[in-house]
């Protein structure tokens, strides 16, 4: 179960104006602007949901999830994520869940996949005989056959996205955060990509937190969807409790956005 | 949860039921055997992280060999740069015979061993020389999401098999100086230049991980950093005493070269017989200790990038 109340994280940014001037005053003096990229965050989500988690860039969603990842420190409130503060307790924490950041890989470039993957298997300390079945189970499922020879730069971006996936399930977790599973995928990546989030969940009663811009995705996975806007929580609820006549997803939620006006 | 679990699996589903049950059934299993990994600690942990730190340098060799060409120019390289340096240090004593009561051949002695310190700590501790990037691309969040001590997966995350090019032209010069500077090798000194080669490691590892905690305040590297470390592998070819009183004071108690290379050097060659001076070298290693201070200073305040 994953529990946040109240939290709240503020980063200090520097500001300047344009210009080789500024740049130079810049050095000497800075000014600095806090921005709250959280304020008040609180939500309970069960084992086994599945919880899209949108709003608009900026909206804090990524700060939330490297919240809950036990990256970042909040300034305030509590994060319980099985009865585990992430922060405080972060190695046997993370050695229960998955994160996938859509933006960034977390194979090694140069060498074929299946040896990221056996490295992995050292991190997390997997038993041989565990890994062996979650290799096999992963390895249909998302369909990697003769892609895990490949080394990763030679994979196109689904591929590698398939891969990824993969490679934060290899030890099982119980709770899996995706940052943007589907951004710049084509269209046939993404069904199955979403087919597997879905199969997985099912499969195994993985907890599922997923942030995206993709509207199809949240409608093709979660039943519930957290709407955050300027780092507050705007909505927690289900697609049918917003959804209008026959207005497409796209539609009812730049709606929303702009009802919230964020 | 089982509830749930339960419920779901009501809904139609390609897999059947009994299976889900038998894959619930191992699920707590393997939790029943991390609680009991998590109890037997200790060595078993320490042999692992050896382990791990094996396969980091095995992913980082087989990373590099994919690119042959690259691969032996980047040593060719490293061997040249040192080897300028090298012929520096030939053409001086062409004209002047020593510096400072040094020989050609103690100081090339003494060259060859710091060089050969500076490169190891250089081919093992490289992640933390290039840990800016690390910070500034994000790719340190992947570090953090990983169930391993940080220093580990940091030293894990770039083996420099390139620096056997340096590595190689201190060998050489070792190789050539010894002879020629008219050691009595006996066991002690044997064992004082061990001593000083994983003590300078040690400490030129903490340099670079002092190097890399800038980072979290900074993001950018500290270019004067290498004063320490490149800078340092320049002067170092010298005993430090040439450069005088002040110089031989920092280098003692501040960044402790002299501990292992002038005091152990002099003992070496005969310049002082005091056996104590054989363990001196170790006592860098203690320079870890503020330097991974400093590091976990810097982890807690570390705020990630965007996206």
């Amino acid at each position: 179960m994953i529990t946040m109340e109240n939290v709240s994280k503020s980063y200090k940014v520097a500001k300047r104006n344009a210009g080789f001037g500024e740049a130079v005053k810049s050095l000497f003096h800075r000014e600095y602007e806090t921005i709250q990229a959280l304020k008040n965050v609180s939500f309970t989500i069960q084992d086994g949901e599945m919880v899209g988690y949108i709003g608009p860039n900026g909206a804090g969603k990524s700060s939330t999830i490297k919240i809950l990842s036990g990256i970042l420190t909040p300034d305030g409130g509590t994060v319980l994520v099985d009865d585990r503060v992430p922060y405080k307790d972060r190695i046997r924490h993370v050695g229960q869940i998955g994160v996938v950041f859509g933006q960034r890989s977390q194979l090694w470039w140069d060498v074929p996949v299946i040896d990221s993957f056996e490295l992995l298997k050292d991190i997390y300390s997997i038993s041989p005989q565990s890994y062996k079945q979650n290799l096999e189970e992963l390895t249909e499922l998302l369909d990697l056959g003769e892609l895990l020879r490949s080394p990763t730069r030679q994979l196109s971006l689904g591929q590698r996205m398939r891969c990824e996936l993969a490679a934060s399930l290899l030890h099982d977790p119980r709770i899996l955060f995706l940052d943007e599973p589907t951004i710049g995928l084509d269209a046939v990546s993404k069904l199955a990509v979403r087919d597997f989030i879905r199969k997985r969940n099912q499969l195994h009663g993985t907890t599922v937190l997923l942030t995206t811009h993709d509207m199809q995705d949240i409608e093709a996975l979660s039943d519930r969807i957290i709407l955050i806007g300027k780092g507050e929580i705007l909505m927690d609820g289900t697609l049918d409790d917003i959804k209008k006549g026959n207005e497409t997803i796209d539609e009812t939620v730049a709606e929303l956005y702009r009802s919230f006006d964020v | 949860m089982k509830d749930q679990f339960h419920n779901q699996s009501n809904s139609p589903i390609d897999e059947s039921l009994s299976t889900i049950t038998q894959k619930e059934s191992t699920v707590t299993m393997h939790d029943a055997q991390t609680t009991f990994s998590n109890k037997s600690q200790g060595s078993i942990k320490k042999k692992s992280a050896l382990r791990l730190w094996l396969h980091y340098v095995s992913i980082n060799i087989r990373s590099a060999m994919q690119y042959k060409l690259s691969f032996f120019l980047m040593v060719l390289g490293q061997f040249f740069v040192s080897f300028s340096v090298f012929l520096g240090l030939y053409f001086m004593f062409q004209r002047f015979h020593s510096v400072k009561g040094y020989t050609y051949n103690e100081v090339l002695l003494c060259f060859a061993i710091f060089l050969m310190e500076f490169s190891l700590a250089e081919m093992s501790a490289r992640g933390f020389d290039s840990f800016s990037s690390m910070v500034r691309t994000g790719s340190f969040d992947q570090v953090l999401v990983r169930p391993r001590n940080e220093v580990l997966q940091v030293l894990g995350s770039k083996f420099e098999l390139t620096r056997i090019g340096r590595m190689l032209q201190a060998l050489l010069m070792f190789v050539y100086a010894i002879p020629r500077c008219g050691v009595d090798w006996s066991f002690s000194k044997i064992l004082t230049l061990l001593f000083m080669l994983i003590g300078g490691t040690a400490l030129f590892s903490g340099i670079f991980m002092i190097y890399a905690a800038f980072c979290f305040f900074t993001l950018e590297g500290l270019e004067f950093m290498n004063v320490f470390t490149d800078g340092a592998r320049e002067h170092g070819k010298y005993p430090i005493d040439v450069y005088g009183k002040k110089m031989l004071f920092f280098g003692t108690f501040l960044v402790p070269y002299a501990l292992v290379q002038y005091y152990p050097l002099s003992y070496i060659i005969g310049k002082s017989d005091n056996p104590l001076l054989t363990f001196l070298p170790l006592l860098a290693i203690l320079f870890l200790i503020p330097s991974y201070l400093f590091w976990r200073f810097g982890v807690r305040h570390y705020c990630s990038s965007g996206s």
